[in-house]
């Protein structure tokens, strides 16, 4: 035991070192920070009318900086690869949710939904958004596995891969329809903004949505015919 | 009046010291399940100082997907761990329920 302290401390004592270092760099990057810094903020103001929504957050998440969002989609779909390429879904165990669960996911369930389409919704012009709307779907889907509900082989297939692909697919075709009339990807023009960016963020919602409660699954689901 | 002013300032700080103090029993836990509780309080009062920040948004996100869906994932993780470190008996189980399938 005292052995393993003393082989410990050195290394104890660089991490100590190493954090210094860390606070010290953090806090004179803090400290050299101007004290007003406008940023991007007199930008995304004068070229939000061109988004075709009113939230500047979305206005950036999903036109400005759509790559950035584009990219984030992928790093989800990627954390999900990885945990199907670890194990399959684990043994079932016999769920028995009880009165006070059942009762509750069945009231809580359909709320959750008109949440999330309602956070969809206000996203283009008050707080929200695809990212958020779909964490609720996904909390909807987590309550659902909870109580016992499990999806039938019918959907695991074919029908759930796409639903997982879905928002980074519509969010490509929507970013590169314009392309062949001279826009770049990943540009609209304003007319067609708010129309596209709506259908991208239901699309994505609906994706994200299904790839949380995919990864509180833990694991790929068996494909039912073959086995 | 003065007070009433203060009140926000000492709120910040409370909750400044709150997360700090959250994220180090957090991190210190031996207690596994204890540490995936911490982090979701840690999860729900970091959505609070996203709010005090004027960043609704990023708060949203945070109580959705930093603390529900994370720590419910990591409990999940955790009901897995556990059998395996309890008792090496079911595990062996497993594994010749497992070759038998396969023998089928």
């Amino acid at each position: 035991m005292t052995v393993a302290i003393d082989k410990q401390k050195p290394f104890r004592w660089l991490l100590v070192a190493i954090l210094l270092v860390l606070a010290a760099g953090l806090s004179y990057a803090v400290l050299s920070l101007p004290a007003q810094s406008p940023g991007l903020t007199a930008y995304v103001a004068e070229n939000i009318k061109t988004s075709g929504v009113s939230n500047p957050v979305t206005a950036v998440l999903l036109n400005f900086r759509a790559y950035d969002t584009l990219l984030e989609m992928g790093v989800l779909l990627l954390a999900l690869l990885g945990t199907w390429s670890l194990s399959n879904v684990p043994e079932q165990r016999a769920a028995s949710p009880g009165p006070v669960l059942d009762t509750l996911s069945r009231s809580l369930l359909p709320l959750l939904i008109l949440v999330a389409g309602y956070l969809l919704w206000v996203g283009t012009h008050a707080p929200g958004g695809a990212f958020q709307a779909g964490a609720v779907l996904g909390a909807a889907g987590v309550l659902l596995l909870l109580v016992g509900w499990y999806p039938g082989t019918r959907f695991t297939g074919l029908a759930l891969r796409i639903a997982l692909v879905m928002g980074m697919g519509t969010f490509i075709a929507a970013g590169m329809v314009f392309m062949p009339v001279g826009r770049r990807m990943l540009e609209y023009p304003p007319p067609f903004a708010a129309a596209l960016i709506l259908l991208i963020e239901a699309a994505a919602t609906l994706s994200i949505g299904i790839t949380l409660a995919a990864l509180f699954l833990g694991g790929r689901p068996e494909k039912g015919p073959q086995r | 009046m003065a007070a009433v002013t203060l009140l926000p300032s000492a709120f910040d700080v409370v909750l400044g010291f709150a997360l700090l103090w959250l994220a180090w029993r957090a991190l210190a836990s031996p207690d596994l399940f204890r540490a995936v509780v911490l982090f979701i309080a840690f999860g729900l009062l970091m959505a609070l100082a996203w709010v005090r920040l004027d960043a609704p948004d990023i708060a949203l996100a945070e109580a959705a997907i930093g603390a529900g869906l994370t720590g419910a994932i990591l409990l999940a993780a955790l009901a897995r761990l556990k059998p395996k470190k309890k008792t090496k008996m079911s595990n062996k189980k497993y594994n010749e329920s497992a070759i038998h399938d396969r023998g089928n």
